[in-house]
Formats: structure tokens, sequence, C-alpha cells
């Protein structure tokens, strides 16, 4: 049985972790892109926003305060069984958000959408968000954290069938460029694509294939995969690169994810991650052990199953 | 690679209008002594609501950082200041000129800057420069400069994120010149080399079945 006490001080760790330690993935893909880059305001600002997740490990400082919108996302095994049940964990994962905020310290950035009002603790009404999947035949808790700026770099459009690879092509462009000038985007970013679906989850799995896919990972389909690559490569001969400065460095990569969709249309949905692409996962097994990591693992197979079972 | 060649310029608050005049576009600028933070916030509750505002700004500094730190208070009152980070300006520019004119600010901090018509509107008659964050998320080497924080005003009021931060700096930075006192723009300038290559990028793309209401036509415009 996993207790609950130690759910909350896993969940205060990647919390912090997350905030402070770019992941190893990103971090790769950086200095790759940074290897290939030409405009020379671009490189200014690859090299400096490598000085300064060096600076957040060494201070042990968040590398950007803008926190973003702290959230979950909660895998659990078939037979993982929590002390005091789901309430249990919603609890410990609000719990950790608000001691995290003091603790690290985080930009308390959650607000009332009316009043403005701010609890300074990230936490409220659907604050932090918390998503849950399953996975057979395993009794461990996977807690990953996303800290995800919110503002620029995301769109939504309903496209439909005769739109085809050059509706997604055309789409893709429109969202880099206009998110990119000026950087509101903070890129280069992991980019996720969700495709199909309806409206709601086309938006969840594209914003999830850019936050729970590492750097180089590829869809196991290799239609798919090779979409991925494409979409890369478009997106870096935009010809512009960091804050919107000349240069080739706007996708450090491309994920996407597919959900089977009304047969009128194609959902198509596209989110950048950041310059800061924070998140941290630990898995909880039934003895209270823990271990961390970065690769949240979130799409397995059983995750992108089709059949009926 | 290529690696930049840039001129690195260490600016003493409050900024000297001789300083001021001597910074180009592309600049990388690091500032010493006091800067204050205020935003959406502080700017509806002055310029809006017609609060007055809690001390004498002018006399303080004359650089505004569009940011909100991630900090804490503790029970004894005390301020920590973990990282910093700017937020986008060009959602503040309807403000900028009543500011001036209020605080006689002259430096502008933010994230990605505001339309050149902006600063040919309300900075250059001032003699005001903005500049802007690098990344943007350098918040890590931002919090480094931070040597002190002799004050926080409005926290009860405004919430951490929106309240008027004093921060006390030394090698704040880095940031770079993006209007200089002749309203000249670094983005402006990436933006018309980087709209020669837009147009290619569309060819043979087929028009999609459903247009947007009321979308920008021009790939060009910016969504500013």
């Amino acid at each position: 049985m996993i207790p609950e006490t130690v759910i909350q001080d896993a969940a205060h760790e990647i919390t912090r972790q997350a905030a402070i330690r770019i992941p190893e993935d990103y971090r790769t893909g950086i200095r790759d892109i940074r290897a290939g880059e030409q405009g020379a305001l671009s490189c200014f600002v690859l090299d400096t926003m490598v000085d300064n997740w060096d600076a957040a490990v060494a201070d042990q400082r968040p590398m950007c305060a803008d926190t973003g919108l702290p959230r979950y996302y909660v895998k659990f095994g078939n037979e993982a069984v929590i002390q005091g049940g789901f309430v249990a964990l919603e609890r410990a994962l609000r719990r950790a958000t608000a001691h995290a905020t003091v603790s690290v310290p985080l930009r308390p950035n959650r607000v009332h959408p009316l009043t403005r009002e701010d609890h300074n603790n990230n936490v409220g009404s659907r604050a932090p968000e918390i998503e849950y999947s399953v996975e057979p035949d395993a009794d461990w808790l996977d807690i990953t954290t996303v800290h995800k700026g919110g503002l620029f770099g995301t769109d939504y459009r309903m496209l439909f069938p005769g739109d085809g690879w050059d509706g997604i092509k055309k789409m893709f462009l429109d969202t880099m460029i206009q998110f990119g000038r000026r950087g509101l985007a903070c890129q280069p970013a992991i980019v996720g694509v969700g495709i199909g679906g309806s409206k709601d989850t086309c938006m969840v799995l594209g914003k999830q294939a850019a936050c729970l896919r590492v750097v180089g990972d590829r869809h196991p389909d290799p239609e798919i995969a090779k979409l991925e690559d494409e979409l890369k490569e478009l997106g870096n001969q935009i010809g512009m690169g960091p804050m919107g400065f000349v240069g080739n460095s706007m996708v450090v990569d491309c994920h996407i994810e597919i959900a089977h969709t009304h047969t009128g249309g194609m959902p198509v949905s596209i989110h950048s991650f950041c310059l800061s692409s924070r998140r941290a996962v630990v898995r909880i097994y039934d003895n209270g052990s823990t271990e961390f990591r970065t690769d949240p693992k979130w799409f397995t197979t059983y995750h992108r199953r089709e059949e009926v079972e | 690679m290529t690696k930049a060649q840039q001129k690195i310029i260490e600016l003493d608050a409050p900024a000297s209008a001789e300083r001021l005049a001597a910074l180009n576009i592309g600049d990388v600028v690091y500032i010493n002594g006091l800067v204050y933070t205020g935003r959406e916030g502080v700017y509806r509750r002055i310029l809006d609501q017609g609060e007055k505002p809690p001390t004498d700004l002018a006399k303080l500094s004359n650089i505004n950082f569009h940011c909100s730190p991630a900090a804490s208070i503790d029970s004894d009152g005390n301020y920590t200041v973990g990282a910093v980070t700017a937020t986008a300006s060009f959602r503040f520019s309807k403000w900028m000129e009543r500011w001036f004119n209020l605080t006689d600010c002259k430096v502008v901090i933010g994230k990605g800057g505001m339309p050149q018509s902006d600063y040919r509107d309300y900075f250059v008659p001032k003699g005001a420069v903005y500049l802007t964050t690098v990344g943007y998320g350098t918040g890590a080497l931002l919090g480094r400069g931070i040597k002190h924080v002799p004050k926080a005003y409005w926290v009860d009021e405004l919430g951490i994120a929106q309240a008027i931060w004093i921060l006390e700096v030394e090698h704040f930075g880095p940031f770079l010149v993006e209007s200089d006192i002749r309203g000249n723009s670094l983005f402006e300038e990436s933006k018309q080399e980087i709209d020669k290559n837009i147009e290619a990028l569309y060819a043979g793309l087929k028009k999609p079945a459903l247009r947007r209401y009321g979308e920008t036509t021009k790939r060009t415009d910016e969504v500013i």
C-alpha cells in the first residue's frame, strides 16, 4: 500500500526538481540545434539559456520565474493501492504544490480568472490539474509534473479530411510563425501536435505530446514518425530562431499523437513547450520506495491501443 | 558555429540620458542599482483607478521591469526571491505614455517588446529605451543579480505576482537593447529579414476548406 505522506513528499520533490533542473534530453536537443545555428543573435540567446540552466542548478533556484501552470499526470498501475484512496492522492498533490510554492519558491501564478484573486500557493479551483491514465500488470504509481507557460504558442483548428497533410503543414507554419515572432512562444521548443479525437481530446493530446515525450522519441507508427520528422524540419526552415531573431532553431523536436475522430473532421492542435521545458517524474512502488527520472513514459502501447479487447 | 560579437554595457540606475543615448539595438546590458517591477495590476490601480503610488517611484529609480518574481514572504516579513522572468510587454503599451508622464521612467524591461510605432509615439519623445530579457527564461541568472529586496508594495492588494517589488541589483542581466532612443527596433529588423522567406514556405500548399472568421490575411502581420 502506498502511503499518502510518501506521495506528498515525492510530489514536492518532483515539483522542486522540475523547476530547477532542465531535463537532459532537452539540454542535448538544444546542444544539437545550437551546433547548426548560423544566426549570431540566435547563438547568443541559446548560449545564455545554457548559462541560465547551469546557474539554476548551482544556486538551486528556478530556471524561469514564470512557474507556468504546475500540474500533474498520474499513471496508475492497475494493482496499485493508495492509502486513503484517490481522495488522499489528490490531497497530497494539492498540498505538495502549495508547499513547493513557498519552499522553492515558485511564483504563485494561479489566480481567479475573473477577480484575479491570488491564493499565493498555486492551488485553486481545478488547480493543479490532475490527469490520469492506467497501466496493466503493475503495482506502482507514476507521477509526472509539468510546469508549462501558458499564454502563447498554442492553436486549435477544425480541419477537414480534404485539407489533408497540406492543411496540417499550413497550420503548423502559421502557429510557428505567428507565435515565433519576438519569441512569444519561448522557442526553440518541443512541439506537440494532436490530431483527431473530439475537440477537447485533440487539445489534451497535443499538449501531452509536447510535454510528456522526450527529445528523440518517435511514434511507433512509422508513418506518423515520418510526419514528426517532416514537421520538425519544416519548422527549422522558417528562418527564425529564439526570440524571433534570424536563425534556424524553432523546433527541438516534434511529437504527434492521434485519436480516432469524427468521419467528417480532422481536428488539429499545436502546442509549444518552451526553453524552460520543465518536467520531472517519480515512480512510487507498493513498498513506498521511490525512483526519480525525467521521461514520463506516458504513451505506452496500452495507452495507445486501438482494439476492442 | 557562430560566436556572437556584441557590445556589453554596465548601466547604473537611475539611468542617465547620456548613457541611454549611447545604447544601440543589439547591445547587451547589465544593470546596477535599484529597479522596480510593475505590470497590469499596478498600471490599472494607479493609472485607471487613480490610486496614489505607494512611494515616489520617480525618486527611487527610472527603470520599470515588466515582471513578477518567484518570491515568498516569511512570517517575519522577509522576502526570498528565487528567480525573475519578464512578462510580455505588448499588453501594457496602452499605459506607457501616462506611466512615463507620471514616473519619469526612462527604461522599460520586459519580454518581446512592443510594436515599433509605440516606441516612436511614446518612447522616443521621452528619451526612453526598451530592453528585452533573453530567451525567455533566464530566471536563474536574473535571480542571481538581485542582491537585496528592500521593499515590496501592495502584496496584499495585488498578490505576489502583481505587486511592486523594489529590487537592488548588481550585474543584473543580460538584457538586449530592443529599442534605442531613436526608436529603432531589433525585433522589427529581424522581422524584415525573416519576412522575405515567408511566402515561399507556403508555396504549393492548398488552401483549407474552412477559413477562419476575421483572420489576418497577411503573413507578415504580427498578432500582437
